[in-house]
């Protein structure tokens, strides 16, 4: 009895640091903040402090600023599936009986283990549609190479460079000042730039060295025995890989999702400023320029409870239909 | 068929299926490496471009052709005479010292806790924890922000180092590696009248190291990285980390190409050294961050 109470005490003592940063960083913000967001709180001295209920949540759901904003995150998460399906391809090339398994590895992961500001600003540079390599080897192909008067045969259309990051054009047309298509804005611009960018950096990252850990712990057996069954590879692929992959399929699509929805800061801040006409303004860049640039406490804490809560429901919603589908 | 076939015939015949098998076999290597080395050239392009742009004359920079004609090598001194370069690169590795020894340090004894000793509502508190993997950075950056604003650490050191001296990530992480060694250890060692001071420092963390030196390396990977919180928390030049410096340089010398490159080679250097040393190690990591489902 004796033991159980100094054990105690000694996991509390063990516990304490960590505890107490739990509360003071992460559980006391978390109400702190759902507080907040029912005050007019401002970091401007001119304003003073007042409760003012749903107030910003009702200003930002009649806000278009925040839908645009909105549909912005969610347009740079639309390249998941190529991206997810990207390390999946990899990470079955490198479970293959192959030489340099581990220098293509390394090359792969480079990106996504170097990325951060300086690759931003390498990309930045890339894009830039006056120097940059990119629209060089473009313009290249389109004059030197007669691609440009192919596609003008074919399309009736003249065919420029994109404008990358300076352009408000996007691949599904979405307009920069309401939240429907247009047709004239239908093209390459900053939303397809960054997407691409990030296909590139998390392509060969943490998801394929998952996908590659999932495919090794397939038993053998499996395969053997679907080959003596002659199975197509496509076969294999349908009925032992896909269903034994479920885990962490399922695992790397939540995590996409949670990290996709928080996304955009860092490209937004470093390359865009969150334009041309804030179309690379996601959810997470707006809650700082509210916070950070115009001092609206209240206004950007209620913002980031809708993009918690929205998070939130993903998780539970995903946990309820994945649970099932890897149970089956 | 084949009893049709002389012995000879029938030889010959295995032969050549062998032979044909092999060179299928040779093609699909091929093929796969064909596919292979040109995903390798799409992620290597970038960075061979910056590295030939950072040691080109200004001049140059708008040529399509990316080798330099003349080599400047002196590009890389003179970031350091128009920005506190090294002066960031401190901070940068002063401060990720710092969060990650803490962090390890405080992960490792909570991670004790909930591994190694039983105690009432233990899993309770444990699954908390793994909660709180998630509560979103977004909600949490503002309220610590004016926290840090209101314990006078604005512009600090102790701002940058302190909200991220904890982790959950980090607790759950060793709690997995410590829940892999033998718990006969534990009782050994009290039977020889250890502490659970004792116990912790002299058994169980020398066992966990696997565990601790791929935390070490993913806290120390991240904070180096970080620009969110020192963005926000930073006013003073001389206290700017890397990544700050990096987006300040950007945007005051954005037109000297040239110098940006050297100076995102210089930031990059490090981690690609740290990876390719350690890369057994973040593998493991990564892969095991996936098991807590």
């Amino acid at each position: 009895m004796k033991s159980k109470w100094t054990d105690f005490a000694a996991a509390m003592a063990f516990l304490l640091p960590n505890i107490t940063g739990f509360v003071v960083f992460t559980a006391g913000p978390v109400i702190f903040s759902l507080v907040m967001s029912f005050s007019n709180w401002s970091l401007l001295e001119t304003i003073d402090f007042r409760w003012v209920g749903f107030q910003n949540y009702a200003d930002m759901f009649t806000d278009e600023e925040f839908w645009l904003y909105f549909v912005n995150t969610i347009y740079l998460m639309l390249a998941m599936p190529v991206s997810i399906g990207g390390s999946l391809f990899l990470a079955m090339l490198l479970t293959q009986k192959i030489r340099g398994k581990v220098i293509y590895r390394t090359l792969y992961y480079l990106p996504s283990f170097t990325s951060g500001v300086a690759l931003l600003i390498l990309w930045k540079a890339l894009y830039n549609p006056e120097f940059g390599p990119i629209n060089a080897v473009i313009d290249w192909a389109i004059q030197d190479l007669r691609l440009g008067d192919l596609i003008v045969g074919l399309t009736g259309t003249e065919a420029t460079a994109p404008n990358w990051l300076l352009s408000t054009k996007n691949l599904v047309g979405m307009e920069t000042e309401h939240v429907r298509l247009a047709a004239k804005s239908w093209g390459i611009g900053a939303k397809d730039a960054i997407m691409f960018m990030g296909v590139w950096m998390g392509i060969g990252g943490g998801n394929m060295l998952l996908y590659i850990a999932g495919l090794s712990n397939i038993p053998q057996a499996l395969y053997d025995a679907a080959q003596v069954d002659g199975a197509s590879k496509w076969q294999i692929f349908r009925r032992i890989t896909w269903p034994s992959l479920a885990p962490t399929t399922f695992f790397i699509v939540v995590m996409s999702f949670i990290g996709g929805l928080q996304g955009g800061f860092e490209q937004a801040r470093v390359m865009t400023q969150g334009g041309p006409a804030g179309t690379t303004t996601t959810l997470s860049y707006h809650i700082y320029t509210k916070a950070f640039e115009e001092f609206q406490i209240g206004y950007a804490s209620a913002v980031s409870w809708v993009l918690f809560i929205i998070i939130f429901s993903i998780t539970i919603l995903n946990w309820r239909l994945g649970g099932k589908q890897v149970a089956e | 068929m084949a009893e049709q076939m002389s012995r000879e015939e029938y030889k010959a015949y295995v032969e050549q299926r062998k032979r044909g098998a092999r060179r299928k076999h040779i093609a699909g290597q091929a093929g796969r490496h064909f596919v292979l080395i040109i995903v390798g050239m799409t992620m290597l392009l970038p960075f061979t471009w910056m590295c030939l742009a950072s040691f080109k004359p200004m001049a140059e920079i708008e040529e399509i052709n990316p080798v330099p004609s003349e080599w400047h090598p002196e590009n890389y001194l003179k970031v350091f005479e128009e920005i506190q370069f090294g002066r960031y690169y401190f901070n940068s590795l002063f401060v990720a010292a710092w969060v990650t020894f803490l962090q390890t340090l405080t992960s490792a004894m909570a991670a004790y806790a909930f591994a190694r000793i039983q105690w009432w509502g233990r899993d309770t508190v444990f699954k908390l924890y793994l909660g709180t993997l998630m509560v979103p950075g977004v909600i949490t950056m503002i309220p610590n922000y004016t926290l840090v604003v209101k314990l006078q650490l604005l512009d600090t050191y102790q701002g940058l180092i302190i909200p991220a001296a904890f982790s959950a990530f980090g607790t759950f992480l060793l709690r997995q590696f410590m829940l892999g060694i033998p718990l006969a250890l534990d009782e050994a060692a009290k039977i020889d009248g250890a502490s659970h001071w004792q116990v912790f420092w002299n058994v169980i963390m020398p066992l966990a190291r696997p565990g601790i030196i791929t935390l070490v390396i993913f806290t120390f990977m991240g904070n180096y990285g970080s620009f969110f919180w020192p963005l926000v928390l930073i006013k003073s030049e001389y206290l700017r980390t890397l990544p700050i410096g990096m987006l300040f340089f950007d945007s005051s010398y954005g037109q000297q190409t040239n110098l940006l490159m050297a100076a995102s080679v210089m930031n990059i250097i490090p981690l690609i050294i740290l990876f390719v040393c350690t890369q057994k190690f973040i593998v493991k990591g990564i892969q095991l961050g996936a098991v807590k489902g």
